[in-house]
Parts: C-alpha cells; structure tokens; sequence
C-alpha cells in the first residue's frame, strides 16, 4: 500500500527534474524489485513448487488439492471468509469514501489534518499490536468500552466472541487497523481532482451530495477498484485477528476460522507443507482472478 | 542471499533485467528447494544411546521453558554459573497451542535452531516429536535406568513409545477437590465424598449463599477434571494411530448432566480460573473447586491470593457404588531432550536436574512432582508452609494411583477441540449433554486430519 503511493507521488516529479530521466526511478524501484523477488516471487514460486509435488518431491498433480477439499474444515473455513470479505469490503468502500469526502469538505476549517492524523495513527501500529489492543477491548472485563458492550447484553469475553459476531468482529478490527492508510489514500486523490471543476459545478448549484455523487466519486472510481483490489487479496488471506483470538481465548472462537489458518495447520499441525502450499495457491489464483475482472471492467490502466 | 541478487541485478540493463532477475529468482528457488530435500548427510559419528547424536560441539545450551518454569532454569544457572545457558520463555504449548510443534518443524527444514532441552505443559509431545526426530530416547544410556526407576509408576507413561522413553515427565496433575475449609465450618457443610452428595451441596449452596461455587467448568481441560474423572471414553488411545472415541456412554452422559445442573444453578462457572473475570468476580467465592494437583499453588496460593489457613485438600467424589475410584489428570508437563543437541552432557545434566533434583521440585515446584522422592520433599514442604488445613499428602498421593487408565494422548488436543465445540455452546446457553454428539464428531474429525484410526463405539 505504501509502496504504491510512493511510486505515484514520485513518478512525475522525477520526469520533471532529473537530468537523466527515470535514473532515480529505476533506483527505488530496483530497491523494491528486490524484496519483491525474495519475499514475494521466490516464495510463490516456492509454493507451486510444493502444491504440486509430494512430501519426496515427486510430482502429484492436483492430490494436495483434493486432499485440501476433503478436509473437514476446508468448507466452512471458505464460508467464513466469503462472509467476512462482504462485511469487510462493504465497511471499507462505504466508510472509507465517506469519511475521506468528508475530511475533504472539513480541509478549510483545519480540522482535517488532525483527523487525517488521527485516522492514520492505528494504521501505524504493526498489525499483531493492533489486534492486541482490540482483544482488550472485547473483555467485558477490563474493556475502556464495557459500558458498551455490557449494554448490548455481553458480560463475558465468551459471549462477545460467539461464534456469530465473528465476521463483525474481524471486520471492526480491520478496518480500524487498515482503514486509515486508505483514508489517507483518498483523500490524496480527491486533492487531485482540479479545483475548477468542482467549482464550476458549485456555480451550477450542486450542492455537497451532488458534487460527490456526480464528479468526486466517479473521478474516484480507479482508486477505490485499486483500493478492493488490494483489500479483497488482503481479506481473502485472513490470518492474524483470527489466530491471535483463538490464542486470547485458549482457542474458543477463530481456530481453523480462515483459510491461511488451514493452510497454516496444515504445514506445521499435520506436517503437510504440499496440502498447505495447494491452499495457498488457490488464493493466489483467487486473488488473480478478481484483480483481473476488476482491473478489466473498470479501465483500471486507460490513460485519463 | 541479497549481496549476490544486488551483484547479478546491477551488471544488467534495460529490459534484460528483468529476465536476469527472473532468471536468478528461480535459479534461487530451485537452490533452496535442493537445499532442503538434501542434506541427509550428517555427521560421521555412528549410532549411541539409541540415535544417532550430532557433532558434539559444545556451546550454549538452550532451554525453553514456560514462564512457570522459567524459575528452575534460572535456578539451575544460578547453582551452575559454568554453564554457559540461554533461557528462553515461551507459552509452553498451553492448551495444545502446537508452538514447538511449528517451531520444531520449521527447524527441521532449515536444518537448525533447535532447543537442546524443552518444557511443554502437554503430555503428548511424543505423539508428533518421536515421528520428527526431534526427541532424543532417553533409557538407552543417557539417563540411568536407576535414576529412571525413581519416577512415580506409570508417571512417564505418556513419554513411552514402543518402550522406548522420549521424555521425562515434569509433574502429576491428577485431580483432587480443593474447598474453603473456613467456609465449610462456618455454613456447617460436609465435604463430599460421592458426586451425588456433591451435587446435592451445590443445589444447597445455590440457595442459601448464592454467587457462590462448588466448581468451574469454563477451561478447555473441564472434561479432563470431570469426564476423564467420570471414566468418559471421549479419548481411549489405543495405539500409536488409533483411538476410540464414544462421549455419548452413560458415564459421559451422568457427568455431563450432573455439570448441566450445576451451571443452570450458577455454582459451576463458565469463566476460565484464569480470565479476568473470574479473578474480579470469582476469586473470593470458591466454595469447592475439583482440580488438579498444581491447583493449590498455582492457583489459590498464586493468582487468587487466598489467605493462609483456609483451603484443603479432600479425595475426588465418587459416584456412590462405585468401587474402583477414578480421577482426572490435567496436563503434568514433560521434559524433552532433542536429538539434535550438540550438548548432550550438559542438557542431559540440566535434563536429570530439573526433574529429580530436591532444590527445584522438591521446594520450588508449584505441582506435585513425578518423581516420587522430590515429591515427598514437596509434600513436607506444603505441609509445613502452614498454608493448607489439615492432610494434604494423603489425598494427593492417594490421587497419584488413581487416574483413570482409559483416557490417553492423541496427537490431536483435546483441550482445544473442546474449546472450539463446547465452550462456545455452553457461552451461548446449551447443555453440555446437549452437545455431546457434536463433540464427538469434532474429535473424530480432528483425530482422522491427523491419520488416526478411528472407532465410534
């Protein structure tokens, strides 16, 4: 995520200033490139390796993946992530455009910076901390917001995590984790929509909601495709909020909840790293695919 | 692996680049996957003590250890300052969390990293780390089968496999009922001795002294202090890879329902001992609490804080007519000795140490030891500390005999598939008896993905 806004905020400056154009470009980049080869494409390529092979290295064709789909908790585990990814996505357009229109609306009255700051400042907790923070929170016990949730009928930690409220629960800790970055995102993009046009519109007569229905959300539209794409990869290989819960709650609620978590038990649990290696290249293909439709359907890459 | 990536990326240009970089991608990726199908050969040295042991090169020795244990690692340094020792904690595998499992795991494809001498708080270590050769055997001649003799009988059970011991068996956890004494005075209660009465006092204590408890059932290891106790056959290990799972048998169903009662009527929590809730709320209520031996000092004396003089220790309940008195067990931990140490002398030393020696488990150990003279110290320790009313030797050693045979260890943790079936149904108001069935389909499931035989009946 960051990586990318970087690369957006450098890319015309430096075809404005260096004297050999694209010089540093190609220097941050090949400074990514690197860790994207060894922390991303040698381990993807590591995995297919594996999701095809067996435990001597001999190839086994699609087996680790029927061995993956006969598992019993294969199943539910893609049930609770298909839900989670509508909770999570729906939270995040919604809320996400929302608040960044609004920020924009507040930019002349200052208060945005603070709030800009502030929505950012979960975002900067690394994502295993962040989570912590939450599972206090959901303590009835020794929660700051136990007014709250004894209001809505839950005295115990068992109870807030019923299996139920999970979906709802992952997805409040998401987006208050990895909201704020994207927030930031938006807000950067509205910035970039020329003045004049949202001034000729005023001088229309359209009003805050028209201005954002007719011309900032639709000139926003490639950055929220880019925005779910990214979430949607992201959701799909949910891992930390689940399993830190089922650590907080010595294993009531999150075990075996997601995918990554199957895969996941499946390499260190069953000491099955091909079964595990299959899973995780099906959500790279997943990931893959809805990246394509997307980026397909929306023009993601036509020129403005 | 990055120097010589930066070295092959530089000496390109333009749109070769990136198919060098491709190029060395997967040249890298194919060098690391030889890399870990190879290197089967290992040092010369042949085999001794049973295995095959690695180059013994000395250096540090490095124990893990649960922050419980963490004090008999730091004692043995303090005693030992020679020993050049890095002590690291970690969750000790509670409630089958699989942390050395994963981590033994990753170390094997590496070909590195591993502990030379372990804690786990589970018993059923062996189950996978036999299998890994992580675990070092230990009655082939690195620990004398004299020293060995000197563990209570049966204590090192979960640590044999084929008659081949794979570690060493920290503390007994079999199940005892704690109770307030100063309260059982004042109300004019009998301590029970059969789960009827037991049962019956709990009604009682429900209506006359409401908040009150006579038990919690809110921890993964409840069905290990009540159904194993009860001779529940959710858990008949009977063999390397099979086990007979039935938790719909009378027994289960009688303790089951005896626990139903119970919760409705609020005198058996459904909070863990150790949630916060139960320590603001709770605490300072217990009546009667069935529970492992570690109970006393971990608990009451440890996070509960209770006062001196007033908690004792009586036999588990019975149900009446019962003539072969059954009690649960509730984890013990174990001890083990890796294989791949380089260290053996030194890690057998603190290995022999930390399990029989007076000066840790027979005075610092919060549970009752499993080897049997460290645990007679440690009884006269307790006794003598003036912190519990009456004899607590008698039912604890009492209790040492009696753990029910029927009940084993799987690879699978019991204490987690409960947690993950049970204890959310039982949060949202269901009966235990009522999801009994679903427990045992969860453990059947859990028992084959780990290539168990199963039998249901």
């Amino acid at each position: 995520m960051s990586a990318a806004t970087t690369n957006q905020a450098g890319a015309p400056r430096s075809t404005r200033r260096a004297p050999w154009p694209g010089r540093a470009g190609h220097g941050f980049v090949a400074a990514y490139l690197l860790l994207l080869i060894a922390f991303g494409v040698v381990p993807t390529v590591y995995a297919v390796y594996f999701a095809f092979t067996d435990g001597d290295g001999g190839f086994s064709g699609l087996s680790n993946f029927a061995t993956a789909a006969r598992d019993f908790r294969y199943l539910p585990a893609i049930g609770h992530v298909a839900l989670y990814l509508v909770f999570w996505l729906a939270a995040l357009v919604i809320f996400v455009v929302g608040l960044s229109l609004l920020l924009h609306r507040l930019s002349a009255r200052g208060v945005s910076r603070a709030l800009r700051f502030l929505y950012y400042i979960p975002g900067a907790l690394a994502g295993a901390a962040s989570v912590m923070v939450w599972l206090f929170l959901l303590d009835p016990t020794v929660s700051p917001a136990s007014f709250l949730l004894r209001a809505l009928g839950y005295d115990t930690f068992g109870q807030v995590i019923a299996p139920g409220h999970l979906p709802i629960l992952f997805t409040l800790i998401a987006f208050w984790t990895g909201a704020g970055g994207w927030i930031v995102v938006m807000y950067g993009a509205l910035n970039n929509i020329p003045h004049d046009l949202i001034e000729a519109a005023r001088i229309d007569g359209a009003g805050a909601w028209q201005t954002a229905r007719r011309i900032q959300i639709p000139l926003l539209r490639k950055w929220i495709v880019y925005m779910v794409i990214l979430a949607f990869a992201g959701g799909t290989q949910l891992f930390v909020e689940p399993q830190l819960l089922s650590q907080a709650s010595v294993g009531v609620a999150g075990r075996d909840y997601s995918l990554n978590q199957l895969s996941y038990d499946f390499a260190f649990q069953n000491n099955d790293v091909n079964t595990a290696a299959a899973i995780s290249v099906e959500l790279l293909v997943v990931g893959l695919v809805v990246a394509a439709l997307f980026v397909a359907r929306s023009g993601f890459f036509d020129a403005d | 692996m990055n120097a010589k990536l930066r070295a092959e990326g530089a000496s390109r240009t333009g749109a070769g680049r990136r198919a060098g970089l491709l190029a060395v991608g997967s040249a890298l990726a194919l060098a690391t996957i030889a890399a870990c199908s190879s290197g089967t050969g290992g040092s010369s040295s042949g085999t001794q003590n049973g295995f095959k042991p690695a180059a013994q090169t000395g250096g540090t020795l490095t124990v893990w250890v649960d922050s419980t244990r963490l004090a008999a690692a730091q004692l043995y340094q303090k005693q030992n300052p020679n020993v050049k020792m890095n002590i690291v904690t970690y969750d000790g595998d509670a409630n089958g969390s699989n942390y050395l499992q994963t981590k033994v795991s990753l170390f094997n494809r590496t070909r590195g990293g591993w502990p030379d001498v372990v804690f786990s708080s589970q018993n059923n270590e062996t189950s996978w780390a036999v299998q890994a050769g992580f675990t070092a055997p230990l009655n082939k001649g690195l620990i004398p089968d004299s020293t060995l003799a000197g563990w209570a009988t049966g204590a090192n059970a979960p640590c044999t496999v084929n008659g081949t011991l794979y570690c060493l068996r920290n503390d007994l956890s079999q199940t005892v009922l704690w109770y307030n004494s100063k309260l059982m005075k004042q109300w004019g209660y009998q301590v029970p001795t059969t789960w009827e009465q037991y049962q019956a006092l709990g009604e009682k204590v429900a209506t006359e002294h409401p908040g009150y408890l006579v038990g919690d059932a809110g921890d993964t290891f409840a069905p290990e202090i009540y159904l194993w106790a009860g001779k529940c056959g959710a858990n008949q290990i009977t063999g390397p890879k099979a086990v007979t799972v039935n938790t719909t048998s009378a027994a289960c169903t009688k303790m089951a329902t005896l626990l139903d009662a119970l919760i409705k009527n609020k005198t058996i929590s459904l909070s863990s001992v150790f949630s916060s809730d139960f320590d603001k709320n709770d605490a300072s209520k217990v009546l009667m609490l069935p529970g492992p031996a570690w109970y006393g000092g971990a608990l009451f004396q440890g996070t509960f804080k209770t006062p001196a003089g007033q908690i004792g220790v009586a036999p588990m309940p019975q149900w009446s007519g019962d003539t072969a008195p059954s009690v649960g067990n509730v984890g013990g931990g174990t001890w083990l000795l890796s294989a791949h140490s380089a260290n053996l002398k030194a890690a057998t030393a603190f290995l022999t140490w930390v399990t029989t020696s007076d000066d840790y488990q027979g005075k610092v150990a919060p549970g009752y030891p499993a080897y049997a003279a460290a645990a007679k110290t440690w009884l006269a320790g307790q006794a003598a500390s003036g912190y519990y009313v009456g004899d607590i030797a008698g039912p604890l050693q009492a209790a040492a005999n009696q753990v029910w045979p029927g009940w084993g260890y799987g690879q699978f943790s019991q204490e987690a598939i409960w947690a993950a079936t049970v204890t959310p149904g039982l949060n949202a108001g269901k009966s235990i008896v009522s999801l009994l069935p679903a427990w045992q389909s969860a453990i059947v499931n859990y028992a084959r993905s780990d290539g168990y035989q199963v039998t249901t009946s």
